[in-house]
């Protein structure tokens, strides 16, 4: 089954499909930075989305959470409206949808054991402590960070912070993950171990994915499919060879400015 | 200029609105059957056991200086005994929950405002809210209902070692003993001088921690903003204190001292 995308929002098979974005715009002031995005994409799918800084890319991944509210057009996950979903049904829509942001985003007055318990005591609401140190040990051995789970934030590295983000996600094993620039700031090798990592969690747990990059090595690795957006909009969608080896002047000069 | 004065006013009229909202949003969570108690005691322990020495010696000098202020001008009126009635009324109906409250608005709102304002910079809160936990429950009403609980019992402690600071003072040109000057401080007290004077520091640590809050909470993306919202929940917090203070001394006027 094959899910198609454009700008058009006209999408050919509507089975299965977790995430649907339809003609949403945004602006900030004058700063209009989404003009009209259209998306699906399908349970079990890993789409990248690429683009330069300040395209837009994070704000829409903002809108699927309901983070931000699009000024116009539709988001819908799971076939329910974002924009119109009560507090309740958003908290719910929020356990199922994992978000690993760009700086990690750990709690940084607590340990990492805390930040993992976090979720599970306040959003699962888990009270056995064995279900709680069975589950932080089983994540934190799936981003190989055993070690550290007594450690605080300030004590990680960069790519360490990463992973115990990661981590933190899944915990709550979400549906679909969505990832804001997991490998900015890090260095080429750390960059390729979080890719790797994670294609493995999204095997592992069978999420959905959608990841925020303009690291073409991040986006080949982990990528099903790749949308190219520029200027607030999708300007190209296929998988990442094709649109590496494709003549259109616009994706040639895309891969050429960012490689 | 009619335009700038119409942006401005139009802002304030936005920013009193947020409040509002935001005011809402912690009563809301305040009954909504989920306390937070460990993070509660924590932030008791912060806020209430690490200002306690800066409160203690801020309160000893005050009561000191107050003695020594005093002395020349009572003793001018023959009134010298005096002393300790005209600290113990000054220091527990004013000066003791004042200071207090004022300390607390540069050490636990400034505090407040900037670790709120860190977390907002580098993500924490919206990681919170999109995880589905609830930040309002877990990082507001615990530190607003914290403050306006330590607070009142800050100004007691303060005023209590207000007192002993004061007799120091005395003994430094008195001969006057350590009980005899207690007894006429608290002999010229009633409940019409504690209840009002405690009922008031409520509402300031109620304003130390919603303005801390609100001002962290709300503060922009990016470093600077950190400063800012440190910055301004000092001098907002501090306004608010004396606005109030102003309102209480009014009502206790009409109340009880007509």
């Amino acid at each position: 089954m094959e899910t198609f995308i454009n700008n058009n929002g006209e999408n050919g098979a509507m089975e299965d499909i977790v995430v649907e974005i339809s003609h949403i715009k945004k602006a900030f002031g004058v700063n209009e930075v989404l003009k009209d995005i259209s998306v699906c994409v399908k349970r079990s799918e890993n789409v990248v989305v690429l683009g330069k800084s300040g395209q837009g890319k994070s704000v829409t991944i903002q809108c699927i959470v309901g983070l931000l509210t699009p000024d116009e057009g539709s988001v819908k996950v799971f076939g329910k409206e974002v924009s119109e979903m009560s507090d309740a049904e958003l908290k719910d829509l929020r356990t199922k949808v994992g978000f690993l942001f760009q700086s990690g985003a750990l709690y940084d007055s607590m340990t990492v054991r805390e930040n993992l318990e976090f979720p599970l005591t306040r959003v699962l609401k888990i009270k056995d402590q064995k279900e709680i140190d069975k589950r932080v040990e089983e994540v934190l051995d799936g981003v190989g960070l055993l070690d550290a789970v007594d450690k605080l934030p300030c004590d990680l590295s960069g790519g360490m912070r990463k992973r115990v983000g990661l981590a933190r996600t899944m915990i709550v094993k979400p549906e679909i993950m969505l990832y804001d620039e997991p490998t900015t700031g890090l260095d080429p090798i750390t960059s390729r171990e979080i890719s790797e990592l994670i294609l493995h969690m999204q095997k592992r747990y069978k999420t959905t994915s959608i990841i925020i990059t303009h690291d073409m090595e991040c986006a080949k690795i982990t990528a099903d499919r790749v949308l190219i957006m520029n200027d607030g909009m999708y300007i190209a969608e296929g998988s990442f060879d094709e649109l590496k080896n494709s003549e259109d002047i616009k994706i040639k000069a895309f891969f050429n400015e960012t490689t | 200029m009619a335009e700038q004065i119409v942006t401005g006013y139009k802002k304030w009229l936005e920013n009193i609105g947020e409040q509002g909202v935001f005011f809402t949003r912690f009563v809301g969570n305040v009954f909504n059957g989920s306390f937070e108690w460990s993070e509660f005691v924590r932030q008791c322990y912060e806020i209430g056991y690490r200002s306690l020495m800066l409160v203690g010696i801020t309160a000893f000098i005050m009561g000191m200086v107050l003695i020594l202020q005093l002395r020349p001008s009572l003793l001018e009126l023959g009134a010298e005994s005096m002393l300790p009635r005209t600290l113990s009324i000054s220091l527990i109906r004013e000066i003791g929950p004042v200071i207090t409250a004022i300390i607390c608005a540069g050490k636990i709102a400034s505090s407040i405002g900037a670790e709120l304002g860190s977390m907002k910079v580098t993500e924490q809160i919206d990681a919170m809210e999109v995880s589905g936990a609830n930040p309002i429950q877990y990082l507001v009403v615990t530190r607003i209902l914290a403050t306006s609980f330590m607070v009142p019992l800050l100004a007691l402690t303060g005023d209590a070692i207000g007192l002993l600071g004061g007799y120091l003072a005395l003994t430094f040109t008195d001969s006057i003993s350590f009980s005899l000057y207690f007894h006429k401080c608290i002999a010229a007290l009633d409940f019409t001088d504690f209840i009002p004077a405690f009922i008031k520091t409520i509402f300031f640590g109620f304003a130390i921690g919603f303005v801390g809050c609100y001002k962290g909470y709300h503060s922009d993306k990016g470093t600077e903003s950190v400063g800012l919202a440190a910055n301004s929940a000092v001098v907002t917090a501090s306004l608010w204190i004396f606005v109030i203070d102003a309102i209480a001394v009014q009502i206790t006027s009409l109340l009880f001292y007509r």
